[in-house]
């Protein structure tokens, strides 16, 4: 058969092949090739019809040109009309061509779609199959548009050879892809999970391809096929290989369709029948169970295909992540899989355990592979599979090995392959902030990351390392000995020289008692880097020199020396040569007093999710980003992510304050209060405060103190708690409340009298709160504090002009403030926000316009640190819209 | 499983067949399969078979003077991505007789055939080696009976 079957005497094709093959250049190929489009060209348009055979020859030959990559703007006409012969290999031509050479030229689409549904109609399976195909391998819209409704009737239809049944689920399934408004479920839905039972696991393999697409979109219409999937695979996991005939591959039954049914079962959660969940269990068991038994054939192939299906197997188990012995089981499998001689086993085995590791059952597992993991660091030849290893680190990474791992991936970076050091290095970035006890540790990996991949070091990184110093006072005078240290290196990357000119330029003062890092010697080591650096860090290093000058009076003239020379008063750089001359006249004009407070030492960043993660996170791509440096995933977390500590400790801890104000529709405008009024570590400290005093201040901000005035008899207490509205504006419903946990309820009884619910500003108002205590307790209660600022003002208005966006928003931005986008869920509000500056004091404003179309009217919320600027810019506002 | 495109190429990075399962312009497929290529043949033969390329899993094998080369999508199994090539090379082997590069240069069109026949949509259509072949012979005694008649 197949010596017929070869080219079947296309002899003038085989010969231009020949021909094309024998040419020393690509002139030459050029040259033969134009040669053979001319003779087609004349051929095609030569006033002796052609014969098919002719067409067909041609066509193919065109197609071959295509293919070595030239262009081909004729034969489409002929290509289509092969598709009308009733021979089948011209017709087969015909569609090969157009399957390759797709072009949406709209006349030749209306012809090849009647050709198509000619051979759908024919009831001819080889011609079926064909045009099967060819809407398969077009998929384009108006294929899908002339065949959405045929295909689905072909795929069920009781007379369909199986052969048509495979192409037609397939067809359909990338019209679905391609197209899935035109290919609406109908009542063929119900009847294609059914296929799931076919006696052809061909027609079975196919159906579940398309089942799984229709799944993922719609769930419940496909809901049956789980339980239908659960049987087919324990079918196939139970039976002696050879029951399945040509579909066994290699000893191992019919791997494709396991693989499949497994990934449709990923499509659902596990199911909830227990007959049927005990019998998955068991299908998965007796595949964990196979990879234990010695191979049945030597051959890759077999170990391939039998392995594919358990890593299915496992990709179930981990997305049901219900199982703990059926994890903790496939992490064993894995970890057998890392020390494996194919390297594509261990590949896999790496890839797959980061998935475990995010498990809360499998992640000690996962742990106990570290050495192994690291060790693949270091000795594998393949940098994909070294990826696949840091990745991996990354993932299993907590608290308890999280200095190790660093480590590790610190000295693997020294080495690693330039392609990936980035990535290290925000791994490394994101590990060290995430984990770090002590903040010593953060700042030295940070450092050391800096020397040695600085450039691959990006500004997120150094951004945020500055962020936590400021932010952590402990760790401010550790930095700024360490980067004084580390400046001292004769070459050292341009990103330490920004890190060091920022934290010495605030704290270089906690240093300064040291003779060895005296003000001059701080000073003359960053200058000494000045020359070399570009123009941001040079800008960035003058302003560390203002600072010194405020810092260190001593070297003021120095100072103001260097910013007096040429090269900086008149340099070509008109930033470099704006701070330095604004920054010296600064320096001789301000007093002392002025100077310190405008170069105080910078504010507490505000705690957000790390940039740097969020960088990763871009660079991976949502989906590939192992979960748990979310830190909602972390598992073993004892304490709140490193990262948070700054932050106000969860108010169940401590006697916190919660000054969540009621009003839910306006979130947006109190949220930013409610930041101003958060509970700061203070109260913490604050409540320690207590343990040996009676009386004193628990809490404090910009809006509110509580004071506290205790009394103790027995087992009897009073305590006075004093509200202290600070604004000038008064509190309105105001309340507090004392709650405890359910334990502290049976051993504390707190009663607390009720309090007025306005404050006047600049008022006090007094809380009383009876304590009994009934046996020792450990938990302390928790005082709840809830009120509204009055420096809301709201208006409803109707609208007095037409109720346009874009003017509405141009109105907005006329009157001065920025409109924030994707604030408020309702896309019609418009939220805007602004400073309105004064010679006394800055206020900000925040704003909410919410139209109503239907009603003609708008809501119009202004909140604004200060009640008068409130109303009056509530009063100008509303006239205008 | 959803395979974006099969390349296959040769050890000196000429492309014998391309096959491509998402719609992409004539300009993309020029540039991707230059790339895949270099990136490919840069390897040494006892890297790993799998690697990470663009938001894509990338599964080659070369099979004596020619690599086979698929793209799937980031959950899909590389093993059995593998051995779909594999079975693939199997069914070329049947067909021609030990295949070589030259049969598939001269029969392009019957390793598109085939290859028809074996994949569809990117998906795998009928994984029986001789299912696949019963049809493309089938194929062939068609065209064999007409020819006689011709």
């Amino acid at each position: 058969m197949p010596a017929v079957s070869k080219g079947d005497g296309m002899r003038g094709l085989a010969v231009f092949i020949s021909d094309i093959r024998n040419c020393k250049s690509k002139e030459a190929e050029v040259k033969r090739i134009n040669k053979e489009l001319a003779n087609i060209r004349s051929k095609f348009k030569g006033d002796k019809a052609l014969d098919g055979y002719s067409k067909k020859k041609y066509v193919c030959k065109l197609l071959f040109i295509f293919l070595l990559g030239h262009d081909i703007d004729f034969g489409h006409m002929e290509a289509v009309n092969l598709l009308s012969s009733n021979k089948y290999t011209e017709k087969q031509i015909g569609y090969l061509f157009i399957s390759v050479l797709v072009n949406s030229n709209s006349d030749l689409i209306r012809l090849i779609n009647n050709a198509i549904k000619n051979d759908l109609a024919s009831r001819n399976p080889a011609f079926m199959n064909l045009a099967l195909h060819c809407i398969a391998n077009v998929g384009s819209r108006e294929m899908a548009e002339a065949f959405a409704a045929e295909v689905p009737r072909i795929l069920v239809a009781g007379d369909s050879m199986d052969g048509v049944k495979q192409s037609a689920a397939l067809c359909l399934l990338r019209l679905n892809r391609t197209s899935p408004d035109l290919v609406p479920m109908g009542e063929w839905t119900a009847r294609v999970v059914h296929l799931l039972n076919d006696q052809h696991l061909g027609v079975v393999t196919a159906a579940t391809s398309l089942i799984i697409t229709l799944a993922q979109k719609s769930p419940d219409d496909f809901k049956t096929s789980a339980s239908l999937a659960v049987t087919r695979l324990s079918r196939i996991v139970t039976s002696a290989s050879i029951d399945l005939q040509d579909y066994t591959y290699y000893f191992v039954a019919a791997p494709w369709l396991s693989v499949k049914l497994l990934r449709l079962l990923q499509c659902y959660p596990p199911p909830e029948d227990t007959a049927l969940r005990s019998r998955l269990t068991e299908c998965l068991e007796t595949i964990l169970n196979k990879a234990q038994e010695p191979p049945k054939s030597k051959k890759v192939q077999h170990s391939n295909a039998r392995n594919a299906v358990l890593l299915e197997a496992i990709a179930l188990i981990i997305h049901h992540d219900s199982e703990p012995t059926l994890l903790v089981r496939a992490c064993n499998q894995l970890g057998q899989f890392l020390q494996h001689r194919e390297t594509n086993l261990r590949y896999l085995a790496l890839e797959s355990m980061c998935s475990l590791a995010s498990s809360e059952f499998s992640h000690e597992a996962v742990k106990t592979h570290m050495e192994t993991v690291i060790g693949a660091l270091k000795t594998e030849r393949d940098v994909s599979v070294r990826q696949r290893a840091v990745d991996l680190l990354y993932a299993m990474c907590d608290r308890s090995n999280a200095r190790q791992i660093v480590a590790e991936m610190l000295g693997y970076l020294e080495t690693a392959d330039y392609s990936i050091r980035e990535e290290i290095v925000l791994k490394v970035a994101i590990l060290a902030e995430k984990y770090a006890v002590d903040y010593s540790w953060y700042v030295d990996t940070i450092l050391n990351l800096i020397r040695i991949a600085g450039d691959y070091v990006s500004e997120e990184v150094w951004y945020r390392v500055i962020q936590i110093v400021i932010n952590r006072d402990d760790v401010q005078g550790y930095a700024a000995k360490t980067v004084f240290e580390a400046l001292q290196a004769p070459a050292c990357h341009e990103s330490l020289v920004k890190v060091g000119g920022y934290i010495l330029g605030e704290f270089g003062n906690l240093i300064a008692g040291d003779p060895r890092s005296s003000p001059l010697v701080q000073f003359n080591l960053l200058h000494s880097k000045f020359h070399l650096c570009s123009v941001p860090t040079r800008a960035l290093l003058l302003s560390a020199y203002i600072k010194f000058i405020n810092l260190f009076p001593e070297v003021k003239a120095t100072i103001q020396d260097v910013l007096r020379s040429d090269s900086q008063l008149r340099n070509a750089d008109v930033e470099l040569q704006q701070r330095a001359v604004e920054y010296l006249r600064l320096s001789c004009i301000a007093s002392a007093d002025i100077l310190a407070t405008v170069l105080e030492e910078m504010p507490p960043f505000p705690e957000r999710e790390s940039s740097i993660l969020a960088k990763l996170k871009k660079k991976k791509g949502s989906g590939k980003l192992p979960e748990n440096v979310n830190g909602s995933a972390e598992l073993h977390a004892e304490e709140p992510a490193a990262a948070n500590k700054a932050s106000p400790p969860p108010p169940t801890e401590v006697l916190a304050l919660n000054p969540t104000p009621p009003a839910a529709a306006h979130s947006l405008l109190v949220d930013v209060f409610s930041d101003l009024s958060a509970p700061t570590a203070v109260a913490e400290d604050h409540l320690s405060r207590f343990i040996c005093k009676n009386n004193g201040v628990l809490y404090e901000s910009q809006l509110l103190q509580v004071g506290l005035k205790s009394e103790f008899r027995q087992n009897l207490g009073r305590i006075y708690v004093f509200y202290g509205n600070k604004t000038a504006s008064s509190f309105l419903s105001f309340s507090s409340w004392v709650s405890s946990s359910d334990v502290l309820k049976t051993q504390l009884n707190v009663h607390a009298k009720a309090v007025e619910p306005v404050i006047e500003g600049g008022a006090q108002v007094q809380q009383v709160l009876n304590i009994e205590c009934v046996t020792d307790f450990s938990d302390v209660p928790v005082l709840n504090v809830q009120f509204r600022p009055q420096q809301e003002v709201q208006k409803i208005f109707k609208a007095q002009h037409p109720m346009e966006t874009d003017a509405a928003k141009a109105k907005l931005l006329g009157f001065g403030v920025a409109l924030l986008e994707g604030v408020d869920p309702n896309p019609a509000n418009f939220v805007g926000a602004g400073i309105i500056h004064s010679k006394s004091a800055q206020v900000g404003c925040l704003l909410r316009l919410e139209p109503n179309t239907h009603a003609q009217m708008y809501r119009l919320t202004l909140r604004t640190s200060r009640d008068s600027v409130s109303q009056r810019l509530c009063q100008l506002l509303s006239e205008q819209f | 499983m959803f395979m974006q495109f099969m390349l296959l190429f040769s050890r000196q990075g000429k492309l014998r067949l391309q096959k491509w399962y998402v719609p992409l312009s004539d300009k993309e497929r020029k540039k991707i399969s230059r790339d895949l290529v270099q990136t490919i043949l840069a390897r040494k033969p006892k890297m790993c078979s799998f690697l990470e390329w663009r938001d894509l899993k990338i599964v080659y094998k070369r099979y004596a003077s020619l690599y086979f080369c698929c793209a799937v999508e980031d959950q899909d199994n590389e093993l059995i991505t593998l051995e779909i090539i594999h079975r693939y090379v199997e069914l070329l082997d049947k067909y021609f007789g030990s295949v070589c590069e030259l049969d598939i240069i001269f029969n392009f069109e019957k390793a598109y055939f085939i290859l028809d026949e074996f994949l569809l949509g990117g998906e795998a259509q009928e994984t029986s080696k001789k299912n696949v072949l019963k049809a493309i012979e089938q194929a062939d005694l068609l065209s064999m009976e007409l020819y006689l008649v011709f």
